[in-house]
């Protein structure tokens, strides 16, 4: 087991580790299979050689009928790992994942489920457009019935895919594409990291910053860059944004005051605007400025460099945020 | 082909006949305000489910849409379940949470119920390869519409059935009419049945008014499934009497149209069949459907006098 690994190596660990302990998983995705290719970027890599490519199965690219093979596998008691190889495809194949993963359970009064996982990857920043590189997990988030899990670094990647292969329920599973060669502290062999279990990542008093997937790396570095300036930054890990560990937030903005969310999903709508409107429902009166939220413009993603550069946030907007907030008083009213 | 054993004929006529007389029974409390749901009748499309269903076992699979009560009634839900569910109980099949378009029943196979056009037909497909993965030897079987092969999800499912060749049986139950548009108005292809070609799979055509023909078609695709072959599509021929919707006054519908299909009516049709061929008395079928009238009866009964679900229970089974 390595002391350190990226993203693709801990996805990888974990899989293998699935498929080694039980017989009733098993992943489905395009070209996921070593003849094809072990995924488009090597993450499913060795794993049909060792478990079999009637465990590995690649699929034809026909989502809908592949994720929708995961529910019924699913329904008869596997445990299958669907991955679609990007975000922006899963809108092909919503029918089964909104209308069917997400409601069996309730709508059959609890006698079928769904304990499936679907896999996908997303992120700008390599020029791949409007149609491959949105982060649409508020989709999901706005769906009861769905979980949706969102790893920033190679131990949380590891444990949360763990927990949401053992879940009895569907689980959203999305990878950021940048941060993939990311490295950081590996994970033990089973070591599991609970969903719904936000990660207190820095401690801080001043100011309580929020994020998930991407921002994470963003967040610390500007919590590092205030530390110097005197500012306290508390620095929060979703880890899952569905459901949301709304005591984790709370507590921590009861004693900071202060809050801000930051995600690469379009502003309108997004997780932020759901931590932000439940912070102000449930601690209002601590809070000494408003909820900041930091995101991408409202428009789909650009393909030239400059323009999608200006479609996300930057560094510089994560810190004016927090200026603002700590600089807010009363009079601003 | 030969006429089948009069045991099976008469377990067809049977399962037809509880089919017919629910519809019947449900329409009844409808109308007299009893009980209130969107209801699609599927009077006149007995025969296909009630023939399919006596090649199966209780741990075969049965996938269905929302037009689906005479499948889950030929698999052998139970309608006392599927009654107390419509009629909001805490006993009823799914508690309340699905209704006459979600009704799930495990324990007879009963995996799915949808109200998507073609939705069920990927997750047939899943069904199947976990029979496949897990060598249980149960085949899938999955029924839908004419219009349902029109979608997407229609080939898509096909196509990936047979190159994995998966035990499964699409059964398109052609009444020849997507909610209201006519088949040929909106299927560029002169059968159902014909698509099965272009995913290498054998497309089988058969009146689905008669149980011998659907029987027959059914028992070789059942075979095929359970050999490892790989799927079948069958187009059972067939025509829905009630509409679209309860309510539904039909007038997309050609009167002649109405009248020829009115005419082949499978249930009167099979039944003076079977008098005919010897294979029961008048007197022995009208034993039959005494005792089929009276387990309804005892069905309404058991969802009436059942508790209605608790308002309380909204927020359970979201999750586990």
């Amino acid at each position: 087991m390595p002391k350190n690994e990226n993203i693709i190596s801990a996805v990888n660990r974990a899989l293998s580790y699935a498929l080694e302990n039980d017989k009733d998983v098993f992943l489905m995705g395009e070209d996921i299979a070593d003849e094809e290719g072990g995924g488009v970027l090597k993450v499913t890599h060795g794993l049909s050689s060792k478990y079999g490519a009637d465990r590995v199965l690649s699929t034809p690219i026909s989502e809908m009928a592949f994720t929708g093979a995961g529910v019924g596998a699913a329904i008869a008691g596997m445990k299958p790992v669907v991955e679609i190889m990007l975000m922006n495809f899963t809108a092909v194949c919503m029918d089964q994942i909104t209308n069917h993963a997400a409601k069996i359970r309730y709508m059959s009064g609890g006698q079928t489920n769904v304990p499936m996982v679907i896999r996908t990857m997303t992120g700008s920043g390599f020029q791949t457009g409007g149609q491959h590189s949105d982060f649409l997990e508020a989709w999901f988030c706005h769906t009861p019935g769905l979980k949706v899990v969102m790893p920033s670094n190679a131990k949380d990647a590891y444990g949360l895919l763990l927990s949401a292969i053992n879940d009895p329920d569907p689980v959203i599973y999305i990878e950021h594409s940048a941060s993939y060669w990311n490295e950081s502290e590996a994970a033990e062999d089973g070591e599991l990291v609970p969903i719904g279990k936000a990660n207190i990542v820095r401690e801080g008093s001043d100011i309580t910053l929020i994020g998930y997937s991407r921002s994470m790396v963003d967040l610390s570095m500007v919590a590092s860059k205030f530390d110097g300036d005197g500012i306290s930054c508390e620095v929060i890990d979703l880890r899952t944004v569905s459901p949301i560990d709304y005591d984790t937030i709370l507590k921590s903005v009861k004693k900071t005051g202060r809050a801000l969310i930051a995600h690469e999903a379009v502003k309108s709508f997004g997780v932020g605007a759901e931590v932000s409107a439940a912070i102000q429902e449930r601690a209002f009166k601590y809070l000494k400025a408003p909820v900041a939220r930091v995101a991408s413009k409202d428009t789909p993603v650009p393909f030239a460099k400059n323009l999608e550069s200006e479609f996300t946030y930057a560094l510089s907007d994560i810190e004016n945020a927090v200026l603002s907030c700590m600089n807010y008083a009363e009079s601003d009213k | 082909m030969g006429k089948l054993d009069n045991s099976i004929l008469l377990s067809i006529y049977e399962k037809m006949t509880r089919i017919k007389m629910n519809d019947e029974r449900f329409i009844a409390e409808m109308n007299a305000g009893r009980i209130t749901m969107p209801y699609y009748s599927a009077r006149g499309q007995e025969c296909i489910p009630a023939s399919i269903s006596v090649l199966l076992n209780s741990e075969d699979y049965l996938v269905t849409i929302y037009r689906g009560i005479h499948d889950m009634l030929a698999k052998g839900v139970p309608a006392k379940l599927i009654w107390a569910e419509l009629a909001g109980r805490e006993t009823g099949a799914c508690k309340g949470k699905g209704g006459p378009m979600h009704i799930t029943h495990p324990a007879t196979g009963c995996m799915l119920t949808t109200g998507i056009v073609g939705a069920g037909l990927p997750i047939a497909t899943g069904l199947a390869l976990s029979s496949k993965m897990r060598g249980d030897q149960r085949v899938t079987v999955t029924n839908f519409g004419d219009g349902a092969s029109n979608i997407g999800a229609f080939h898509e499912s096909l196509n990936l059935a047979s190159v994995w060749k998966l035990p499964v049986i699409f059964v398109c139950q052609n009444n020849r009419y997507a909610e209201h548009t006519n088949f040929a108005k909106g299927t560029a292809c002169d059968s159902v049945a014909s698509r099965a070609s272009s995913y290498n799979m054998p497309g089988v055509q058969v009146d689905g008014n008669d149980p011998q023909s659907v029987y027959a078609a059914a028992k070789t695709a059942i075979e095929r499934a359970r050999a490892g072959d790989g799927p079948t599509l069958i187009e059972a021929m067939t025509f829905r009497f009630n509409g679209h919707t309860m309510g539904d006054a039909g007038g997309y519908i050609p009167e002649e149209e109405y009248k020829t299909a009115k005419e082949n009516d499978p249930y009167p049709k099979f039944r003076a069949f079977l008098e005919e061929a010897s294979v029961a008395t008048a007197e022995a079928l009208n034993e039959l459907d005494e005792a089929i009238a009276l387990e309804l009866e005892e069905a309404v009964k058991f969802a009436y006098d059942s508790p209605l679900v608790n308002a309380s229970d909204v927020l359970k089974d979201v999750f586990a």
